[in-house]
């Protein structure tokens, strides 16, 4: 009898079905109409029992009464709910009609959320699904591995700078930036290898006028530079390269200003600092140069 | 139980005479069961290759000075690029079938000034904090770019939109577990469409000894690398996202650097400091990327004509075989 299946699976004895949690117990039968684990909703400790279950978006009504208890294949009789929501809680009014107020009240109940979230599916399936892609761990690994060494291979920033140097040199910046020494190199080889018949004496006299010249353009050129000791180092070099070259790096050096400008703000802070510095330096060589 | 006795002196104890080339019954290590024992012999064996190697190599630098200049030249090492197989879709500069090819296809509006980039960039639904970062990050990289919410729209429908207000390029960038890791690049009045796997995206803030924010001059473009046909069509297809005339000014430029069919994106700040040394700073964000499938058309993920599938049974057998 129910009352003796309670007593053994509902307090003593094991319940398969039966999960206990900190605050609460549930019942995982299929068959149970609400979910808990109680006395009058456990289908197995009651002989008239009815639950409402859905399979493919349609919904049955299951009903088991204590005729049938020693048919457990004909236990559970089936019937189909109809679409329409008032409808199908008549129709489970009338097939549940003197059965007691709690199965009744609770089938409802559970008809109501299954209709809910049948729609809900429905939804979303029409929205845009999110399709989930599995990742293989190997694979994964494997691929961060090769990006890794690939990262190293590439010296990104070697290989960045090359470039730029090589636009440069190709003149890909026009008149922006004005150190073209490579390319003033070899026009001087070439107007060298065109002049060999001229008197060198010529040359030189040349160079010694342009060497006054020459000394302002050391400073303007110079002042650019963020680092005060590269520009010791420039001041000796350039004024050497400079005794060799010809006039033609006057010209560049008046559009130089135009792409400095922006230069980034320290360097620009830097520029009047280094300035005053220079003149104090460079007129007592000039000087002695001259002399 | 010749072989499982004490330490046995190692294999191929040398021919007993010449002609008759008696070898001892060959001893390998990995046959002696007990563990200790073929560690302990492993390890003198490794020893022992060592020291042959050693040898080696002093006796062959001995050879090379004592040479002197008549010394043939350092062997060059292999590395996986000089290893590659030769791929024969490479483009050589001249061929004249893909200059025709490229002078007709998509993006040749672009390359003969006809059209100026605009470019669309957007995400997967529900963008967390850091892709959304991260795409106004790449809107300040792009010049023209905005940046829209994604509010659950289908792409298939974004797209004739977008089309209708004059966008050259859509960027979707996918997010998954709060860290973008795809990016979606379709170039729009039907152009094709290309499906990257984005991987290791360091945002502005997480880039040390990075600069000021990039400016709004439009950027250089580098593209290194991209040598096959394949490569060749991405690249175009990156080099259509920025404007034609690069702002020397600005002194930005950003990089598509290919190795071995990995994309790294960087953006930097290039000074001169003389005419042999730049100085570059790294501004920007960084990503890289792995080409996953390139579309002829738009995007569409059920009708799609692919022109390029990544697929990982065929392609990945070889590790040195590239497709870029």
């Amino acid at each position: 009898s129910p009352q003796v299946v309670w007593s053994m699976l509902g307090n003593r004895q094991f319940c398969s079905y039966k999960m206990t949690t900190k605050t609460q117990n549930f019942c995982r039968n299929e068959y149970n109409l609400t979910g808990l684990c109680n006395r009058s909703s456990c289908p197995l400790a009651n002989s008239q029992y009815a639950t409402v279950r859905e399979e493919k978006g349609r919904c049955y009504l299951y009903m088991k009464t204590i005729e049938r208890a020693a048919f457990p294949r004909r236990l559970w009789e089936r019937v189909l709910l109809s679409k329409n929501y008032e409808k199908a809680l008549e129709e489970i009014d009338e097939n549940l009609i003197y059965w007691p107020r709690f199965i009744r009240h609770k089938c409802k109940q559970r008809f109501t959320k299954i209709t809910q979230y049948l729609i809900r599916i429905r939804k979303l399936t029409l929205r845009r699904q999110r399709k989930l892609v599995p990742l293989r761990r190997k694979i994964e690994r494997r691929e961060n591995r090769r990006e890794e060494k690939a990262l190293i291979a590439a010296q990104l920033d070697n290989a960045i700078e090359k470039e730029l140097l090589e636009r440069l040199k190709q003149d890909t910046y026009g008149d922006i930036y004005n150190f073209p020494i490579h390319a003033f190199d070899k026009a001087l080889q070439q107007q060298e290898a065109e002049s060999e018949s001229d008197s060198d004496a010529e040359r030189e006299e040349e160079e010694d006028d342009e060497d006054v010249d020459k000394r302002e353009f050391v400073e303007a050129e110079d002042s650019e530079l963020s680092d005060f000791e590269d520009m010791d180092k420039l001041d000796t070099s350039s004024e050497e390269e400079q005794e060799e070259e010809e006039e033609v790096e006057k010209k560049a050096s008046h559009s130089k200003w135009k792409g400095k400008t922006p230069l980034k703000g320290p360097a620009r802070r830097k520029r009047p600092y280094i300035e005053i510095e220079y003149e104090e330096e460079t007129e007592p060589s000039t000087k002695t140069k001259a002399a | 139980a010749g072989e499982g006795s004490a330490p046995v002196p190692g294999d191929g104890a040398g021919p007993a005479a010449p002609e008759r080339v008696l070898f001892p019954p060959t001893f390998s290590v990995s046959e002696i069961k007990n563990k200790q024992r073929r560690h302990f012999m492993f390890l003198r064996w490794k020893q022992q290759q060592r020291k042959e190697k050693l040898a080696l190599k002093k006796k062959r630098r001995k050879e090379r000075e004592a040479l002197g200049d008549k010394a043939p030249p350092k062997a060059i090492p292999k590395t996986i690029e000089n290893q590659r197989v030769y791929d024969e879709t490479t483009v050589d500069p001249n061929d004249e079938e893909v200059a025709f090819d490229e002078a007709t296809d998509e993006f040749a509006p672009y390359f003969n000034r006809q059209t100026v980039p605009k470019i669309l960039i957007t995400t997967s639904d529900r963008p967390r904090g850091r892709t959304v970062r991260f795409c106004e990050q790449l809107a300040t990289v792009i010049p023209n770019s905005h940046v829209y919410y994604r509010r659950g729209l289908a792409l298939k429908r974004i797209i004739p939109q977008c089309i209708a207000r004059d966008f050259t390029d859509l960027i979707v960038i996918n997010e998954d577990r709060k860290i973008p890791n795809g990016l979606v690049l379709s170039h729009l009045p039907d152009g094709p469409t290309a499906h990257f796997r984005m991987s290791s995206v360091r945002l502005r803030k997480e880039i040390k000894r990075k600069g000021k924010e990039p400016t709004e001059h439009a950027p250089e473009v580098i593209l290194n690398n991209f040598t096959t046909r394949l490569g060749h069509s991405i690249g175009r297809m990156f080099a259509a996202l920025f404007p034609h005339n690069p702002q020397f000014i600005g002194r930005q430029v950003a990089t598509f650097h290919n190795q071995r069919d990995y994309i790294f994106f960087r953006f930097h700040r290039y000074i001169f400091k003389s005419e042999k040394k730049v100085g570059i700073q790294e501004l920007g964000p960084r990503f890289t990327l792995k080409l996953r499938s390139l579309q002829k058309g738009t995007f569409d993920s059920k009708f799609g004509e692919y022109e390029w599938i990544h697929k990982r049974r065929e392609m990945d057998t070889s590790r040195r075989k590239f497709h870029l």
